[in-house]
């Protein structure tokens, strides 16, 4: 009897503790793409859809916080917001330098570290997922479920933003 | 023979007829004054090169020189009907500013030259940044308003030859939405339409389609079916009040940059109520369980709150449309041109395929055209594709170009998508682009935030050369400036939305020096030196024809097949609609019949895209959504659009166009009629607006924007609350037109030298492309707008027979007088001349 309950509760903290760790990420991720839309507000379509995709994000740090509160945790609703001195700053710097190659440089670092975060967030909803499914948490499963499309779409468009900019910024000098 | 004044008129006289029937006949004719048909000395095949509908015409010629036209009597499109810009437009041919001698920069300055000094610079130019950064610093950019034949060159100079991923067209601007809207439902493009289809439906629906300014006569055949015995009812959506509008049983007018919120609401209303073909979705789609889930979130009172319009219109507008026996549905600029364009204009295949109307007549989709060899561009590869729809991610789609072309598959780069127009200027502006070819249109004017994009043309680190009619405000900016000939100085074929492909044949010399298009490429090629793997000269050909058989070759099997086609044939009494093959030698008027899409994994053009982020898919993915190569029903959910309304900025601006003018005006502004109809800018702002503001009509306004501002008068018309409209046609060139508008405000004048920079619509609009087209967002931008001067009586100098209608007040009507007389003769057939 005793053991049982150890377990759950056990069970119950790690899945507190995913969700726990799936807000952090997620608030990362709306923090690298902000970063990476004023880092490279010259280049007006990654501006644009870094800051839509970070929405995506947004929401999902708002519903993760839902559901903690179900849970006994006290996350945060409010996620990272775009502005601030440092963004304006980032994007003035991002115009001046729009008439030189060599930022594209940075470009490639931007969505590649934006790849990995997406792709570490990815693999926690995977881990989510699954408790959820093994502890037939419905509510868990859709949250999941609706998200964790949204995370790959994200890491799937650095991948194809630094595919299409790569040989550019590369080869011509 | 009635005489008529089609200025004030533009559509004609009608013609009503009953569904199922022919459309009648009627032969609109516009000579120079004091000439009878009678007196030319020979008649000419050629079609309309002004907008896109594709109509058939006759130029005449007299003495050498054009002297008016005739629309064909037996031609599919138009059964001898023109609209204004083809009746009075030909008469730009012969402006006293026809550039007639290639030009160089010299300390500075443009200076006349001879072709080859010109060419030796554009070929040196190019062989020498190839040698020192390679083919990814060289750059095209054409047009929608060449023929097939120049694009396939162009196409097979850049990808096959110089080796750039660079290339694309203004098309960009137009037709890229209908394009990708087309790949991303039916795996490639190509239009499964057919004008006929007006003869037969018995709703039109119409998506940010005004298509009685952009294709007058299109407009008149669905105003012969108004007219005549059971009418189509029409849906029309569209912010402002168009004529379709003031024809349609439902008009929506939504906000601008929510289209996608009303079509997910209609579709929502198909999926509720049951209007959806069970038997043909099962049978010819995927996709319905993901759309499914996607349009719940939209029933239609979302989408009148979202969009600000009555939820009893939403709900008629879908019941009309799930009530349709023969839906046909057309679609433009509205969508194409707005916040998240290819997801809503991908709605409008949906409701097609959900509703299984596709491929019978009467039910078809128009992803229209915004130019009149738009679909060239598209097809031979001058927009970025790849010609004949191929594939740039299915390695076997290549091999065969280049075994079309005798190169080797890795001399065709396609380790990327091609680089769209915005993206080619942002690569201008970091200076990893050092060579730009234009030719044939304007990007000082048409690309949006102009400041931007003339700043990026005036880097002395690039070298622009332009290919033109006129020294546009482009050209100023050019290192080499080539005099090309134009529509009825050259031979070639062009094609439209309803895939019919006419052939214009040359009726008189260019001026002066100027030279086909085909002629200079060809020329550019040879003093490249470009080769194909044996050796031979990669352009094996120098005449239009030589070229069309080599692109014949070329679009063999493929779905765009002009096989069967020969200038011959073209030269017979109507134009014909591709795939034109042996087995149908006289064209295919619908494709897609019976759910014969070209969509299977190892044909279709595109995998398709995500829709909001624009990623593309891989072939593995697309191989799992769609193994039989059906029909893929997309869906995407609404995002606010980047710039809306704030106090500083209240309002929201659209921009387009006027059915008086094209483009930059660099034809239209030089035909007297048409510039008289709509000679100066002018905003259009709505009732309750300028009430609340106090302006009345006349008013000058400055309207601005973060990026710049724009001085014009107002006229209050029937845009919708909220909203801004601004025509772009008018840029710098002709800038001193005297007290007709803009300038009236006291600021239209010499400015410490420069002339101001009030007069280009695209002075305001933001820099922001569909990610999934990449098509510029020309319509969604916060703007305010603020009173300069009272008029003193004058009107805005907007036309009163379009969109443009003032709703109240006494403005004088548009009219043309007797110098806009145009001959109709009803119900003629084809007549010998």
């Amino acid at each position: 009897m005793k053991i049982t309950q150890t377990l759950r509760s056990l069970r119950g903290n790690k899945v507190g503790a995913a969700v726990e760790e799936l807000h952090r990420a997620e608030n990362g991720l709306v923090e690298a793409l902000l970063s990476l839309a004023d880092q490279q507000k010259a280049d007006h379509e990654v501006f644009h859809v870094a800051r839509d995709l970070a929405g995506w994000s947004q929401e999902h740090v708002r519903r993760l916080a839902e559901v903690g509160r179900s849970r006994g945790l006290d996350l945060d609703a409010e996620p990272a917001e775009p502005g601030g001195l440092l963004a304006t700053a980032k994007q003035k710097g991002s115009e001046l330098m729009g008439r030189f190659h060599e930022p594209g440089l940075l470009l490639l670092a931007d969505l590649r570290h934006l790849h990995r975060e997406a792709a570490g967030v990815s693999l926690d909803w995977e881990v989510l997922l699954q408790t959820a499914k093994a502890l037939k948490d419905s509510e868990l499963q859709k949250l999941a479920e609706d998200c964790h499309p949204e995370t790959v779409r994200q890491m799937k468009w650095a991948e194809a933003k630094l595919k299409e900019s790569a040989a550019q910024i590369m080869v011509t000098g | 023979m009635t005489s008529i004044d089609r200025i004030a008129e533009p559509w004609g006289s009608r013609t009503p007829y009953a569904v199922g029937e022919p459309w009648p006949v009627r032969v609109d004719c516009r000579l120079e004054d004091g000439l009878a048909e009678s007196d030319v000395d020979a008649w000419v095949q050629s079609a309309s090169l002004l907008h896109s509908n594709g109509d058939a015409m006759d130029i005449a010629v007299k003495d050498g020189r054009i002297v008016g036209v005739r629309g064909r009597a037996g031609d599919r499109v138009n059964h001898g009907r023109l609209g204004p810009k083809d009746l009075f437009g030909w008469q730009a041919n012969a402006s006293a500013d026809r550039l007639t001698r290639p030009l160089v920069r010299r300390d500075g300055r443009l200076v006349e030259t001879d072709w080859d000094t010109a060419m030796a610079a554009v070929a040196g130019r190019t062989t020498e940044l190839l040698e020192e950064r390679g083919p990814s610093s060289v750059a095209f950019y054409t047009t929608g308003q060449l023929f097939l034949e120049e694009y396939y060159t162009l196409g097979l100079i850049a990808h096959g030859g110089i080796g750039t991923i660079h290339v694309d067209g203004n098309t960009r601007l137009c037709t890229a939405t209908a394009a990708e809207a087309l790949k991303q439902s039916f795996g490639c493009d190509g239009q499964p339409g057919s004008y006929t289809d007006v003869d037969h439906a018995d709703v039109i629906a119409l998506f940010g389609h005004n298509v009685a300014e952009t294709q007058t006569v299109l407009w008149s055949r669905m105003l012969d079916r108004l007219d005549g015995v059971d009418p189509p009812r029409l849906v029309c959506v569209d912010p402002r009040r168009t004529p379709v509008a003031e024809r349609a049983t439902v008009h929506l007018a939504p906000r601008p940059g929510t289209n996608l919120v009303l079509l997910n609401a209609l579709i929502h209303e198909l999926v509720e109520n049951g209007w959806v073909d069970t038997a043909y979705v099962e049978k010819h789609a995927v996709g319905l369980a993901d759309l499914e889930k996607v349009v719940a979130k939209y029933p239609p009172e979302r989408a009148a709150e979202v969009c600000d319009v009555p939820v009893e219109d939403v709900r008629e507008a879908a019941r009309v449309i799930g009530t349709a026996e023969r839906l046909m549905s057309t679609v433009l600029q509205g969508f194409y041109q707005s916040h998240q364009a290819t997801a809503a204009s991908v709605q409008v295949n949906n409701i097609h395929i959900l509703r299984g109307m596709l491929g019978r007549p009467g039910c078809g989709v128009l992803q229209m055209n915004g130019q009149p060899t738009a679909e060239n561009t598209r097809e031979a590869g001058a927009d970025g594709d790849l010609p004949g729809f191929r594939n740039w991610h299915n390695e076997s789609h290549i091999a065969e170009l280049a075994k079309v072309w005798n190169i080797e598959p890795t001399d065709i780069p396609h380790w990327t998508s091609p680089t769209h127009a915005m993206q080619i200027m942002r690569y201008v502006e970091d200076g990893s682009i050092r060579f730009l070819y234009v030719t044939g249109t304007n990007p000082a004017v048409s690309l949006p935030e102009l400041e931007r994009i003339r700043s990026i043309l005036s880097q002395d680190r690039l070298f622009l050369v332009v290919q033109d009619l006129f020294l546009t405000e482009t050209a100023e900016l050019a290192d080499v400036v080539l005099p090309a000939a134009t529509w009825g100085e050259k031979t070639g074929t062009f094609t439209n939305v309803d895939r019919t492909v006419h052939l214009s044949e040359k009726a008189v010399e260019p001026p002066g020096e100027a030279r086909p298009d085909l002629d200079i490429l060809v020329d550019y090629a040879h003093r490249l030196g470009l080769r194909d793997k044996d050796g031979a000269p990669l352009v094996k050909w120098s005449t239009p024809e030589e070229a069309f058989e080599a692109w014949k070759e070329c679009s063999r099997g493929r779905p765009c097949d002009y096989s069967g086609m020969t200038y011959e044939k073209l030269r017979g009494p109507s134009g014909i609609q591709w795939p034109c093959t042996e087995d149908a030698p006289d064209g295919t008027e619908r494709i897609y019949v019976d759910g014969a899409f070209r969509a299977a994994p190892d044909d279709c053009e595109s995998y398709g895209k995500d829709m909001v982020t624009g990623a593309p898919e891989d072939a593995d993915a697309y191989k799992a959504l769609n193994p039989e190569g059906r029909a893929i029903l997309r869906s995407a959910d609404y995002l606010p659009p980047h710039e809306l309304p704030s106090a500083e900025y209240p309002y929201q601006l659209i921009t387009g166009r006027t059915l008086y003018h094209f483009h930059t005006r660099t034809k239209t502004g030089r035909a007297p009629q048409l510039a008289a109809a709509a000679p100066e800018v002018w905003v259009e702002a709505s009732e309750r607006d300028a009430a609340r503001e106090g302006w009345s009509e006349g008013d000058v306004l400055r309207v601005a924007t973060p990026r710049g501002e724009v001085t014009a008068r107002v006229r209050v018309s029937g845009v919708r609350d909220g909203v801004l409209f601004l025509p772009f046609h008018y840029g710098y060139w002709d800038r001193d037109t005297g007290d007709t508008g803009a300038s009236a405000g006291g600021n239209g004048g010499e400015n410490g030298g420069q002339p101001a920079r009030d007069r280009a619509a695209n002075e305001l609009t933001i820099t922001e492309w569909d990610p999934a087209s990449k098509q510029p967002i020309f319509k969604t931008a916060a703007a305010s707008a603020t009173l300069v001067s009272r008029t003193d009586g004058t009107p805005a100098p907007a036309p009163t027979t379009t969109a443009s209608r003032p709703v109240g007040g006494s403005v004088q009507a548009t009219r043309g007088g007797e110098s806009a007389a145009v001959d109709e003769r009803i119900g003629t057939s084809e007549e010998e001349s």
